[in-house]
């Protein structure tokens, strides 16, 4: 243990300082999600716009952060210009050891920058940079030029954002350290209305450790347990990708728009086909010994006479799933160059390929013409969606900037919502059936890895919606702690209450670790609070057409079940909402 | 067995920490002729992931503390990600560089290379780091110095298996790749 108490680092750009601040609260809100919503109702205006300059821009890490392994994942929050509510996004990398060694729990940015800046903090370090000269640079070209630009060549995470996140678009992404990312919900754009181009974390503080024979000892437990069993081999096998083949053999893969959830094409994009044909290396975030991250290549002929360029792109099963099986394209290189297209232009690719697989499916229909799209957009065609990813990323027209919003809100405008593949936000890789729509449509994050509603939907035949809904919401409370921690969810099976118990306990926070469930229900509640705040109504939710017409392996997907989980969660969650209020 | 053998980690953690003169328990009881005296060696950093469990590993066992500079060994990003990963960690010199350069006797040369460090004389002058050609010496803010001491107890943490500890008489240099 540091601290008990938090130390948060809140910057105004505006004027191109900070201060830090000291906040309690660690046995109540733990950290990471929990404090990143505390934080939210400090310095947040839940009224606001999303681009009002006072909102905040926060990232936290947690308790655990750099003691325990795959303790390597940073909270970020704000308000998304998706929706214009409060919301996280979760991304790897070195962003967590580095903000841990910059011996922050939290960095809060609230203004805007007069000309776009870079902010840099460290331990001892905290500087606004005008680099004006690097607006409208591409991800990869930003990486480049700050790691010249920034001297020093200790250990430190480079937070950045492309194109996408200057010109508005609401898919804009966090790129962090080239192969990960703060990918969902526009943490791009509001880095962009902020006018920061960059955010640069040193992580160079030298730290106690907690001076007991324990620690070590739990350490070596936890590191046992990660590394010499099984638990975490699909992650660093074949990676999330080996998901593609489960998913297409039980016909819950999402293809062409959702129009079918199996197809034998895709063969050429599983996960075992990357590893043999295009697989290059594996990378880690910093602290996590897995190595879950996938790396491939990219070769591009750029002459005749055998002149080639290639790149490193990271890939997983969401990528893959959204640049691929949804866009009908089946190799794994055509794939690859999708990701990197998307990748340099700072735009999340799961929500620019499904968007994308609507705008190819509306084009087919009719309803939009090249007139919109510049170029024809065809299923099985990467060239096409290549071009159509950057005109996607820098608003080329009315209609891509419509897009760049989100699928919904440009059928809303040219037609054909009913298949929207829209679950809150563009959809994710899994189409399992109603327990996982219906946790998509009211998660938190609208993100898969709210709660495991896919792999209820593969154990659980019966439709017990009341046990559905206990499940969904058992299971986000337990990950809301996690994520508090803040782990990453893949090692969600290692980490038991049990163990994170004695982790807490051996680095000092013993109060916490007695507290578990009630502070895990507590963060859970104040999530929902500062959600509501921001305007969600649960009720409003809506699940397009498309989702009630998926057969699975287990059959056609039943409307009135997912009608009924839906009515269920959105209950339970104002009911949580409103508990956090008393 | 899928990455890191666990045993492997057991045999290492049971005897070497360090002294409070900086020195690991074993070395300097029993110096060796060189053809004994281990020195780690980053053989396969073709393979590292860049996860730090080795430095992570290093300051938590050897020094107490939670760091991923103040170690023996660090992982630096040989030009943005996309290049793959160098170790900083001390090449074995003998005579070594640093040991001229430190004024004290803090550092003194070791059989078989490296130093032999007792930090009980260490005045915080700081010219062992700059005297070592590939710095591997990393100052704190209040100019402690921090080097490989060879106990080998990072090389079990490294899931592939990049690092290891050879013998010093073997003449093989530990910047030879696999
Ligand atoms: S610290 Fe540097 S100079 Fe000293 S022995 Fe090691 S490599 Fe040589
Ligand atoms: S061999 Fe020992 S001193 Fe050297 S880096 Fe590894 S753990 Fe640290
Ligand atoms: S433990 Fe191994 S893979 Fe991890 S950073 Fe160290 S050398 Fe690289």
């Amino acid at each position: 243990m540091i601290r008990e108490h938090f130390r948060v680092m809140v910057v105004d750009l505006a004027a191109g300082s900070g201060n830090p601040v000291d906040l309690e609260g660690r046995d109540t809100l733990a950290g990471g999600s929990g404090l990143a919503a505390e934080l939210f109702s400090r310095y947040g205006k839940p009224g606001g716009r999303w681009d009002d300059q006072d909102q905040p821009l926060i990232f936290a890490i947690g308790p655990l952060t750099g003691y325990f392994p795959l303790m390597s994942k940073t909270v970020c929050s704000f308000k998304s210009p998706y929706h214009n509510q409060y919301t996280e996004s979760h991304g790897g990398g070195r962003s967590a050891l580095c903000l841990r060694f910059a011996d922050l729990d939290a960095l809060v940015i609230t203004g805007k920058a007069k000309r776009p800046s870079c902010l840099t903090v460290g331990s001892r370090h905290l500087e606004l940079k005008d680099i004006s000269y690097l607006w409208g640079a591409d991800v990869y070209a930003t990486g480049k030029m700050l790691r010249r630009a920034e001297k020093g060549s200790g250990h430190r995470s480079i937070l950045r954002i492309g194109p996408a996140g200057e010109s508005g678009s609401a898919m804009a992404c966090i790129n962090v350290d080239s192969y990960r990312h703060f990918g969902r919900l526009g943490g791009g754009c509001v880095m962009g209305s902020k006018n920061l181009k960059a955010i640069v974390i040193h992580g160079d503080a030298v730290l106690p450790l907690p001076e007991n024979r324990e620690y070590p000892a739990v350490f070596d437990e936890v590191y046992k347990k990660l590394t010499a069993t099984d638990m975490m081999s699909k992650y660093h096998n074949l990676g999330t990708p080996v998901n593609m083949a489960v998913l297409n053999e039980i016909k819950s893969l999402p293809v062409r728009n959702l129009q079918k959830t199996s197809d034998p094409a895709i063969e050429g994009i599983t996960g075992e086909t990357f590893a043999r044909d295009a697989l290059l290396r594996n990378a880690a975030c910093s602290g996590c010994p897995i190595g879950c991250i996938h790396i491939g290549f990219v070769r591009e002929k750029f002459m005749e006479e055998n002149q080639y360029l290639y790149r490193q792109v990271s890939y997983d099963h969401e990528p893959i799933f959204a640049a691929g099986a949804m866009l009908g394209v089946n190799d794994c290189f055509a794939v690859l160059s999708l990701l990197d297209a998307a990748e340099k232009m700072g735009i999340d690719v799961m929500s620019c390929g499904v968007a994308l697989a609507w705008a190819t499916e509306a084009s087919e229909k009719g309803l939009l013409s090249e007139k919109e799209t510049i170029i024809p957009l065809r299923f099985g065609d990467p060239a096409s969606y290549k071009e159509a990813i950057r005109h996607l990323s820098v608003g080329t027209t009315d209609f891509y900037r419509l897009l760049g919003q989100g699928a919904l809100k440009a059928a809303a405008r040219y037609g054909g919502a009913e298949f929207a593949c829209v679950l809150g936000q563009e959809m994710a890789g899994y189409a399992t059936g109603e327990v996982f729509f219906t946790s998509q449509a009211l998660g938190f994050r609208h993100s898969h890895l709210d709660s495991a509603g896919y792999s209820y939907d593969q154990k659980h035949k019966a439709k017990d919606v009341k046990e559905a809904v206990d499940f969904l919401l058992e299971d986000e409370r337990g990950r809301a702690f996690l994520t508090s921690m803040v782990s990453c969810l893949f090692a969600r099976n290692v980490y038991t209450d049990e163990l994170l118990g004695q982790c807490l306990t051996a680095v000092g926070y013993g109060a916490l670790a007695s507290s578990m469930k009630g502070v895990s229900l507590h963060i859970q509640k104040l999530r929902w609070k500062a959600r509501m705040a921001t305007g969600f109504d649960p009720d409003g939710v809506t699940v397009p057409k498309r989702f009630t017409e998926v057969v699975t392996e287990s059959g056609p997907v039943d409307a009135s079940y997912l009608e009924e989980l839906k009515n269920e969660y959105a209950g339970r969650i104002r009911q949580l909402a409103t508990d956090a209020g008393q | 067995m899928f990455l890191v053998d666990m045993h492997r980690i057991e045999r290492y953690s049971d005897c070497r920490t360090v002294q409070t003169d900086g020195t690991p328990r074993g070395t300097r009881k029993n110096p060796g002729r060189g053809r004994h005296v281990k020195i780690l060696s980053p053989s396969r950093m073709e393979r590292c992931i860049g996860c730090h469990s080795c430095s992570l590993a290093c300051a938590r066992l050897v020094h107490k503390l939670l760091s991923w500079d103040a170690a023996g060994i660090r992982i630096m990003s040989s030009g943005g990600l996309s290049s793959g990963f160098e170790a900083r960690t001390c090449l074995a010199c003998d005579p070594a560089p640093c040991v001229d350069a430190c004024p004290t006797g803090a550092y003194s040369q070791r059989r078989g290379g490296g130093v032999i460090t007792r930090m009980k004389l260490c005045i915080r002058c700081g010219k062992c780091a700059p005297a070592c050609p590939v710095d591997a010496i990393y100052l704190d803010t209040s100019g402690q110095p921090f080097v490989c001491i060879h106990c080998g107890r990072c090389v079990p943490f490294c899931p592939h298996q990049c690092l290891e500890t050879i013998d010093a008489a073997q003449g093989h240099h530990p910047g030879v790749a696999e």
